[in-house]
């Protein structure tokens, strides 16, 4: 698969505080790329840097096959920036602010209009197309903000937390909009502070802590990385959990629930060897459930602290 | 051998510069842009027509009569420098603009696409001069009204409105530096008023130099704005209809002062604004 782009050695200061520390990474074209953080880890310094608002310290960017400080007019036709804060004029309407990207984009005009038109329509803006953006809710300036991204049809796309203050309606559907991009064969890099969000949408997840990537991988194998998968076991009867307990010495039991925690791998073999020792001892349980730990118990693992970090 | 050819990306794909006449369509492009904020924001329209018009009543009728004797004469002396003042307010929308786009990331935005590095300044300041000619305009058809009259011809008072036009683009630089080191736009506009107000009001705007403490007046006869009212005077009204204690002798001398004094301004602040907004951004 190609590198829509390989980051090795971003090194960023601004004075003498270090935001970026040497980051490596590398997006496939055609995937979600989710770089997760809390606030103040350096997350939009990245994708400032790698869109060529700023200039890095040290180490190579290359998007779309060029070098951001050497090249930065074909990496700007590429790519398509959608930042931190709804960037939309508030005093044009949404069919303006649309409009303007098209005229500043190579696009023919009589092609400009349909592209408008078919932007509206997909984000669902039609009937507030002639309203100022300033009347706009939270959730509709970020759709016309990410429609703005798109008029130029760029083939890698950088949302920087599309989602904070959105409600979970709202957040919902910038989802679909992102499956869609990617189901096109968009490649996209996206930041978020939440863990469900990259869990959801990322092929690849890179956590950046303080200026470092962590950890980096799909999601499952982040989770896989960490202690904690296990086996849940719900029994009918006291009884039976009496007996299930004994012989899975290791397994924590809740009384209550009637039901077993045991710790596995998640693999087939361990699930296997367990599901045999059951039978062996004609003991069924009525409910089996394999539980990981999700993003947030990765992110503790891998920093030594919550995704509540202050910001300094 | 056989020999390949790798296809290759033509070399205008590659050039790192935007071209000139694409530079200037974007640039048009932006300056829409800026014009058509005004349909959605009469506030701001209010602001470059409403005011100005009071401005002229106000101090026409409630003043004029004590300054000059009669309203229509003081008119003549006071709408050139009115103008003068009205072009300098209107220079803080380029730096309240910047400022919004600034702070709400569309500059950002403008930044990352593949457009001219210059077309969202010269976009802004171009749309600026549009409002300025608009509002000079107004303000010569609101003072015809009430008795103003052009005692020059033509061409000298299309040179008044050209010099006028030329010191707003170069103190438009003032304006983009305030923009871009301003928090937020409010406090453009806010400097706009505390800087503005004695800069002009020091100045032979509302009342001739004589009239002043001997103190303060070689501070009014150095000031730009007088110098620049002066010009204007000369070039509207000419030497014949104007009161001796307002009399300027010939258009000449004012007329260079105010291209030296707009060079000097653009010398100094076009650098110090780019300066700035690269440490910015």
């Amino acid at each position: 698969m190609t590198k829509a782009i390989e980051v090795s050695g971003l090194r960023k200061a601004f004075g003498d505080k270090i935001v970026l520390d040497g980051i490596d990474l590398d997006v496939e074209a055609g995937t979600v790329f989710s770089l997760l953080g809390p606030n103040g880890a350096g997350k939009t310094t990245t994708v400032n840097v790698l869109t060529t608002l700023l200039r890095a310290d040290g180490g190579t960017v290359r998007v779309a096959g060029h070098d951001v400080a050497a090249e930065p007019k074909p990496v700007r036709r590429a790519i398509g920036v959608t930042g931190q804060f709804a960037a939309v004029d508030e005093l044009l309407t949404g069919e303006e602010n649309l409009q303007l990207m098209v005229d500043l984009s190579p696009v023919d005009a009589k092609d400009g209009k349909r592209i408008v038109a078919e932007l509206l329509e997909r984000f669902d803006l039609v009937e507030s197309a002639q309203q100022p953006a300033s009347t706009y809710s939270g959730g509709m300036r970020r759709k016309l903000d990410l429609a703005m991204t798109l008029v130029g049809s760029p083939r890698i796309i950088f949302l920087d937390e599309p989602t904070t203050g959105l409600d979970p309606r709202s957040r919902r559907t910038m989802w679909s909009i992102v499956r869609d991009l990617v189901a096109d064969g968009v490649t996209i890099f996206l930041t978020t502070q939440y863990l469900d969000e990259a869990d959801k949408l990322a092929y690849r997840v890179a956590v950046l802590d303080q200026g470092r990537i962590v950890a980096q991988g799909t999601p499952d194998e982040l989770k896989r990385r960490l202690p904690g998968t296990h086996v849940q076991l719900r029994f009918t009867t006291a009884e039976e959990l009496d007996a299930a307990a004994r012989i899975l010495p290791d397994a924590t039991r809740d009384d209550e629930s009637l039901t077993l925690r045991v710790p596995s791998d998640g693999g087939t073999a361990s699930l296997r060897a367990l599901l045999d020792r059951l039978d062996e001892y004609s003991l069924s349980a009525e409910e089996f459930s394999v539980h990981t730990p999700d993003l947030d118990d990765v992110f503790l693992a891998l920093t030594g602290h919550g995704t509540e970090v202050p910001t300094t | 051998m056989t020999t390949v050819t790798a296809a290759r990306p033509a070399p205008a794909e590659l050039s790192p510069r935007v071209g000139v006449g694409e530079g200037v369509r974007q640039t048009m492009t932006l300056a829409w842009r800026t014009i058509v904020q005004v349909r959605h924001n009469p506030w701001e329209l209010g602001d470059y027509s409403i005011q100005p018009i009071m401005f002229v009543l106000l101090f026409t009728y409630v003043f004029g009569g004590a300054i000059a004797g009669s309203t229509s004469e003081y008119l003549t002396f006071a709408l050139p420098g009115i103008i003068v003042m009205n072009m300098l307010f209107i220079t803080m929308y380029v730096g309240t603009g910047l400022n919004t786009d600034l702070t709400k990331g569309v500059f950002d935005r403008l930044r990352s696409l593949p457009i001219a590095r210059w077309a969202p300044m010269a976009g802004r300041i171009l749309a600026d001069q549009v409002k300025q000619a608009w509002s000079i305009f107004l303000l010569l058809a609101i003072g015809m009204v009430l008795g103003f009259r052009i005692g020059t011809g033509v061409w000298s008072l299309l040179a008044a409105v050209g010099l006028l036009l030329l010191f707003a683009l170069a103190f438009s630089w003032v304006s983009v530096l305030v923009g871009v080191l301003a928090k937020d736009p409010e406090k453009v506009q806010l400097f706009g008023f505390t800087a503005l107000f004695p800069v002009t009001f020091v100045s032979n705007v509302f009342a001739p130099t004589s009239t002043m403490p001997g103190w303060l007046q070689p501070i009014v006869e150095n000031n730009p704005v007088t110098i620049l009212s002066d010009a204007c005077r000369a070039l509207m009204v000419g030497d014949d209809t104007i009161g001796t204690e307002w009399h300027v002798a010939s258009a000449t001398t004012p007329v260079v002062q105010s291209l030296i004094w707009a060079a000097a301004i653009a010398a100094v602040f076009a650098p110090l604004s780019v300066w700035a907004l690269r440490r910015r951004v």
